[in-house]
């Protein structure tokens, strides 16, 4: 039996897998573990949580496309308060690595979710979703503007300290990503997560008038896959030595690789687990029988392989 | 905190036969032992389209009823509408079919300790879980009246056999295509009064809901509703099938109708700002 070094890196916090949830679609984790023991998992990466209790947008919320979905959920959660009552110490009885995910309306919100957090057992890093509106600037989402996106991650990372690692997730709705991937990591974010969902919309034919309650939403599943590949590919390209959780309509051990050679150090799964709600352990065992087919000894060793020039093979 | 049915189980589970019902489908499906902790109200979520389809998302069915057969096992009935992609695909699958499925899901109907009387309504197709329901109450002694409305008649389900269970069925049409012309709730102040009806079990949609929680609304009925919100994953985790509900409190919350429901108490769902923002 060959012997593969499955485990990975995000910062100075390791996993013994690289294949996460998704943030928002893995509820408390309490559903999933219905079905395998979270603790089989590189880590649960939680749904984003803002200090308040949110009850999120009207339905309708979901609207199936071709291969994909869009959601409008509008981050409803039960507050940070509450999350730390209750969430982290289940995620913690049941030995599951945690990702916990934040996100705010201003700079200052991400900073007080960041103090709140700083004196919690058992986290091993902070995702900081900044693809959210900023009240403070026209409802303008914080990823799409280079300068809040780095204030954010400033502030967080001046709350923090030097000892959890930030992952800063952002939006594939830019003109540059790049810049913004260099200006989060200016700012102390030791990470990056990608690609949130891609704003779409639905117009029902019924009523001819937009489907989602929300009216827009977040395009999710293989429809996105190589929209997530590019981004992951051009942001490695640009900082090889950020590591990067990859993610984007995921859905096999093959669409697993394909991220990680592009450069994804990890790879959260979202929609999937919708269809499948096995589908992390399903990719996981396939990503792990993929890399060692292919003579892998270190999954670190196909990480960003599609940067290599062809004869460094 | 509410949780997932502690039973749900994914399997693969075989289909034992697909007929045509009227304009739905009676799908009879293996289900094994998980077929013992199926209840009335509980609903499957079913992979549809193999493994190149486009359709991503699980489709949830009610299970309309519950059976052990010596020859299959465990088997569940459902009756579905071929309405949208997925529900085409899933009557289009022929006997030997494999399904992946997750059962059961959800809350189920209460049953009364109590031998009272009881009213069962409903609309469309949604009377399928009724007579499996209308089973269990009989068996357990209650008196089990039934009321079924759909626009035409094209649209009432309602089995032969499932008519065993029940001490007398009425069937409303808005066209007036079968049984009488009206709506299905027009009737049921008069019943409440008349036979002292204790429980009303409703599945269908939304709006006859609604109507019947405004007729119950400051009674003594109690109302148990199986409500239908648009699902992608049917375990509670994608928070798409959110419904306002009240606590005891009268604190309002988006509750999950795969976990929280789809059986739920109707006078604690605030039926006026469903699709509003709170």
């Amino acid at each position: 039996m060959s012997s593969l070094d499955f485990s990975t890196t995000l910062g100075n916090a390791w996993f013994p897998s690289p294949i996460f949830t998704a943030s928002g679609c893995a509820s408390s984790g309490r559903e999933l573990a219905q079905f395998f023991p979270l603790h089989d998992l590189g880590a649960v990466v939680t749904k984003s949580v803002m200090s308040k209790a949110r009850n999120g947008r009207p339905t309708p919320r979901m609207a199936e496309t071709p291969s994909g979905m869009l959601n409008s959920i509008g981050l409803q959660g039960p507050g940070i308060d509450a999350f730390i009552a209750k969430d982290i110490p289940y995620l913690v009885s049941q030995k599951a690595r945690i990702i916990v995910s934040i996100a705010g309306e201003t700079v200052e919100e991400y900073s007080t979710l960041a103090r709140k957090l700083r004196s919690v057992s058992g986290i091993s890093a902070v995702e900081v979703n900044i693809s959210c509106p900023n009240v403070e600037n026209r409802g303008l989402v914080f990823a799409c503007d280079p300068e809040a996106s780095r204030r954010v991650i400033d502030g967080v990372r001046r709350t923090l300290g030097g000892e959890l690692p930030i992952i800063a997730k952002l939006s594939p709705d830019v003109t540059d990503l790049v810049s913004i991937a260099k200006g989060v990591v200016d700012a102390g974010a030791d990470a990056l997560a990608l690609i949130n969902t891609v704003l779409g919309m639905v117009i029902n034919l019924d009523t001819l008038r937009p489907h989602l309650g929300g009216k827009t939403g977040g395009l999710s599943g293989p429809a996105i896959r190589p929209i997530a590949v590019r981004a992951v590919y051009q942001v490695h390209d640009a900082m090889p030595k950020i590591p990067i959780l990859g993610m984007g309509g995921i859905s096999s051990g093959r669409d697993a690789l394909e991220i990680i050679a592009a450069g994804a150090s990890g790879v959260s799964i979202g929609t999937a687990s919708f269809g499948n709600p096995t589908a992390l352990i399903k990719i996981q065992d396939e990503l792990k029988d993929l890399l060692i087919a292919k003579g892998f000894t270190s999954l670190r060793d196909a990480v960003g392989y599609a940067h290599r020039a062809s004869e460094e093979e | 905190m509410a949780t997932i049915n502690k039973n749900a189980a994914q399997i693969n589970s075989m289909v034992v036969s697909n007929k045509r019902v009227g304009q739905y489908h009676q799908l009879i499906i293996n289900v094994g032992d998980n077929a013992d902790a199926c209840k009335p109200g509980n609903f499957v979520a079913i992979n549809v389209g193999g493994e190149s389809s486009r359709m991503i998302l699980r489709r949830a069915f009610a299970i309309s009823r519950v059976s052990t057969n010596p020859t299959f096992g465990g088997t569940i009935e459902l009756i579905v509408a071929p309405h949208g992609q997925g529900s085409k695909w899933l009557c289009a699958q022929n006997e030997g079919a494999s399904l992946d499925l997750i059962a059961p899901l959800g809350t189920a109907f209460g049953i009364p300790t109590q031998p009272v009387p009881v009213l069962l309504v409903g609309g469309g197709y949604g009377s399928a879980p009724l007579f499996g329901l209308a089973e269990v109450l009989n068996s357990r002694g209650c008196r089990v009246d039934m009321l079924l409305g759909a626009s035409t008649a094209s649209k009432i389900y309602a089995p032969m056999e499932g008519k065993r269970a029940v001490n007398s069925l009425r069937i409303y049409t808005e066209d007036g295509s079968m049984g009488q012309i009206g709506r299905v709730t027009d009737p049921i102040p008069e019943l409440i009064a008349d036979l002292n009806i204790a429980v009303i079990y409703s599945c269908g949609p939304m709006a006859m809901l609604s109507a019947i929680n405004s007729i119950t609304h400051n009674t003594q009925v109690v109302h148990q509703c199986a409500v239908e919100e648009s699902m992608a994953c049917g375990v509670g985790i994608c928070m798409t099938c959110v419904l306002p509900v009240a606590n005891e409190n009268g604190d309002i919350s988006m509750l999950r109708s795969c976990i929280d429901g789809p059986v739920m108490d109707g006078s604690t769902v605030q039926w006026d700002k469903v699709g509003k923002t709170l």
